[in-house]
């Protein structure tokens, strides 16, 4: 290995995408596939400038599902192997994903959620949420970090290296446009230096030895014969899920110790906006908190329903039409609280207008 | 205190080069900023937009409804950013692009046409391919100022530093970054050629003069 | 082993998994044949500690736990970039990508367009039975003009939906130097292996691409008795698809 690309602490003033490309260096990934589509294309225009630099590797592949089954192949083969992709081509990396699902294969995708249905805009949205936490077809044994800015970008797209590889699940950094094109100041460092070891990787093929002599061969599988085979391979896979889920889920919370007029549910860079709401909402007398899950996937959902028993109402505000929405209300279910709504998508939301949607609720 | 601003032009004007000089030279200052350089298609053959926020404190939402600082320095700039404009919002405008609308019914009732010092000039006979390059200017602002960067630059100092007296205008306006910050990062971006040829040095901070001259500081 | 042992031990390729045997494949299948030109090949290069072997959906399937070699099954027309990711990452591994003619030409046809035209060092073997097989008898991109599958019951009528594929020639023709491709067929055991030893020594070598398609049978959905079934291999279709090596690097191409 050639010289770390990030030493000690460094405050930097860059883009979120070129964030990405850093912290997947110094969370020491040795490779990247992936096809250009806009917001995410810088990801991959920093990687081919740094990579080479420090012993790394990229492929452009000639679609998003090519990306996909190329990236599981680097994970398979046991390489620290990513990509990053959006909007359609999202849709395109559902196929590869759900056989990461099924074969348990570390991949790491980072997703710049641009505008849809369709090709839409390749601005911003948050519409890319029930895609990413259940698409394909599966049953969203996937770990979702949903992160609000570029200090999360840094510190989640390392984590999610080690989150994917410790419990064996496809792992994604569901960021959006506004943090893939702005700037803004963040940390970067060389993980070691903050005590963070990087999961050890380790081949699913390729292992050593002659298969049949010095040991059995890998068989890799994704098809069963019968229900009865696959309902036990599932429910395995569940179980597994279910185990590692209070590991890895993540939240914040804003002003929820006490009782709350309104309680905003928000993720992602709307988080920021709603965080912007609390101390104008004081101003205004309105008493509101807010929860903020940073996995999508698992789903931090006690912590949630914990918030929300302190509150008369909920307010759920995402950059979509109610992906976010469903998931609130899956957790939140069985609970008696009305939930107003302030859904935009594919439009960025401000803090103004969260208050506004509060006080016109009232 | 938080500052927003917004920064629009044609392509080539160098638009996105004063904002994120100024953004890195607030980030060098120790504040937050964000800066989004376009939302969007624009980036190709569109008006060419930087959202910059600055604060002391951590930014909320990148996205923001109204500016304290529009800058606008296209026809086509102006009217991209009118939706950017509220009452507390300064509007510069490079007036020496910019062609303000005419005194006549489809500008009756303008305010803007008002606070507009060239709108007694424009007494031709109405060109129906220059209505479309015409401009409203914004009825709603709390100030509007229209500076002739260009005509500056073109006539006094060179058209390559145009956007230099912006960043000028901006700076002195907005005074959250101190002119060394700003001349910081102008080094870091253009020392070099600076090093090559001293009278570009001269040139640029003289631009960087000039545009501070050109406004009182607003925020 | 006794005499009578010997007698009965069938004649199996060393890589090939005995505890997997006998195969799935339906009496007078192909694949059988080419897996043993395969596994022959890859005795006769000692490789077996160093290959990984890609399996599609479809038919190629059950190829999955055929050998004792590192595999995986991956989904329908993806095996070729899986084992191309797999190479990039561990270029040191011999990666095989098998297929049939649905994966390789329809499905995921771009993916060999384009592993050919990088020139990716992956070994990609196609089986051509001229219909998907595993779904029950459609027709394939290589359904010959006139045979009656499921889905073209009065016959593959060309105006409607085109000619058959031919693979080789179309990869050959996109693939750089250093590309290997060639036509086999189950109708001639000794060239087919010979094709598919080149084509994973050309990879071996680290030249670049390695195609090579297999002519094959399928009985079962052709509804053909042993004789008919030999009779459409060696003939109808041996008139279309043309047997041969289309690329060998160093070699001047024949015009």
């Amino acid at each position: 290995m050639s010289e770390k690309p990030v030493k000690g602490e460094r405050r930097v003033f860059m883009t979120g995408n070129e964030v990405c490309a850093w912290a997947a260096l110094a969370a020491e990934a040795d490779i990247m596939y992936g096809y250009p589509i806009t917001p995410q294309t810088d990801i991959m225009q920093y990687w081919t400038r740094l990579a080479p630099k420090y012993g790394r590797k990229f492929l452009q592949t000639e679609d998003e599902i090519s990306a996909g089954f190329t990236t599981v192949g680097g994970v398979i083969a046991g390489k620290r192997a990513f990509s990053a992709t959006t909007g359609p081509g999202n849709t395109l990396f559902q196929e590869p994903m759900s056989m990461a699902e099924m074969m348990r294969i570390p991949t790491v995708v980072i997703i710049p959620q641009r505008g849809g249905p369709s090709t839409a805009t390749v601005i911003y949205s948050q519409q890319e949420v029930t895609m990413t936490t259940y698409g394909g077809n599966g049953e969203g044994f996937r770990i979702v970090y949903s992160t609000a800015g570029h200090q999360d970008l840094y510190d989640y797209t390392i984590k999610a290296f080690n989150t994917a590889w410790k419990y064996r699940f496809p792992t994604f950094v569901l960021g959006d446009g506004y943090q893939a094109k702005m700037r803004e100041p963040l940390t970067i460092y060389d993980p070691a230096e903050r005590g963070i070891k990087m999961v050890k990787t380790e081949p699913l093929v390729g292992l050593p030895g002659t298969p049949g002599i010095h040991r059995p061969a890998q068989y890799l599988r994704n098809t069963y014969n019968t229900e009865e085979e696959l309902y036990d391979v599932v429910m395995e896979i569940a179980r597994d899920y279910e185990k590692a889920a209070s590991e890895i889920i993540e939240w914040q919370d804003f002003d929820t110790d006490a009782e709350m007029d309104v309680l905003i549910l928000a993720h992602g860079v709307v988080s920021r906006s709603a965080q912007g709401a609390l101390p104008l909402l004081k101003d205004e007398g309105i008493r509101a908190g807010h929860f903020r899950p940073v996995t999508l996937r698992p789903m931090p959902e006690e912590q949630m329903r914990r918030a929300a028993a302190k509150a008369k109402r909920i307010l759920v505000v995402e950059s979509a039409y109610g992906q976010f929405l469903k998931l609130v209300k899956q957790s939140l279910y069985g609970m008696d609280k009305p939930i107003d709504t302030l859904l935009r998508p594919g439009a960025g939301v401000t803090a103004e207008e969260i208050v506004d949607r509060i006080k016109e609720g009232r | 205190m938080a500052i927003r601003i917004v920064l629009a032009g044609e392509g080539g004007q160098g638009v996105q080069v004063v904002a994120n000089i100024l953004a890195e030279s607030a980030n060098a200052e120790g504040k937050e900023v964000i800066y989004i350089p376009n939302f969007g298609v624009e980036q190709r053959g569109g008006v060419s937009i930087a959202f910059v926020q600055i604060d002391d404190k951590r930014i909320g939402s990148p996205k923001f409804p109204k500016a304290d600082i529009v800058v606008a320095l296209s026809n086509r700039a102006v009217n991209r950013t009118l939706q950017y404009v509220d009452e507390r919002t300064t509007f510069i405008y490079d007036d020496s692009l910019v062609a303000a609308a005419e005194i006549d019914e489809r500008a009756m009732g303008i305010q803007a046409v008002e606070a507009d010092p060239r709108s007694q000039r424009t007494t031709e006979l109405i060109d129906e391919s220059k209505v479309k390059d015409q401009v409203q200017l914004p009825d709603n602002a709390a100030n509007i100022i229209g500076i002739p960067a260009n005509d500056i630059a073109k006539n006094e100092l060179h058209p390559r530093v145009f956007n230099i007296i912006i960043l000028g205008t901006l700076l002195k306006a907005t005074a959250v970054v101190p002119l060394d910050r700003i001349k910081e990062a102008i080094e870091a971006k253009l020392g070099a050629k600076f090093d090559k040829n001293p009278a570009l040095r001269d040139l640029n901070y003289k631009a960087l003069d000039k545009g501070m001259s050109l406004v009182e500081r607003l925020v | 082993m006794t005499r009578e042992e010997i007698a009965l031990a069938p004649n199996m390729p060393k890589c090939w998994n005995a505890e997997t045997k006998p195969h799935k494949f339906c009496p007078g299948c192909g694949h059988g044949l080419a897996l043993k030109m395969l596994g022959e090949a890859i005795d006769e290069l000692g490789i077996q500690d160093k290959v990984v072997f890609g399996c599609d959906i479809g038919c190629s399937l059950l190829s999955w736990d055929f050998f004792n070699l590192d595999s995986v099954q991956t989904h329908h027309g993806r095996t070729t970039p899986v084992i191309t990711g797999i190479k990039r990452a561990r270029p040191e591994i011999i990666g095989i990508a098998y297929m049939g003619d649905g994966g390789g030409y329809a499905i995921g046809a771009q993916h060999l367009v384009n592993s050919a035209t990088r020139n990716e060092k992956v070994t990609a073997i196609l089986i051509n039975n001229t219909n998907y097989g595993m779904t029950g008898g459609q027709m394939a991109p290589t359904t010959l003009p006139g045979q009656k599958t499921e889905t073209t019951p009065y016959g593959r009528d060309p105006e409607e939906t085109g000619y058959p594929t031919l693979g080789p020639e179309m990869v050959a023709a996109i693939a750089r130097e250093g590309a290997y491709v060639a036509r086999g067929s189950i109708a001639n055991l000794r060239q087919l292996k010979k094709y598919l030893k080149k084509a994973i020594q050309n990879q071996i070598d680290g030249n670049g691409f390695s195609f090579v398609e297999v002519m094959s049978s399928c009985p079962t959905n052709w509804r053909t008795n042993a004789e008919n079934t030999w009779n459409f291999v060696e003939k109808d279709m041996a008139e279309y698809f043309h047997v041969g090596e289309f690329k060998v690097p160093g070699q001047k191409e024949e015009k």
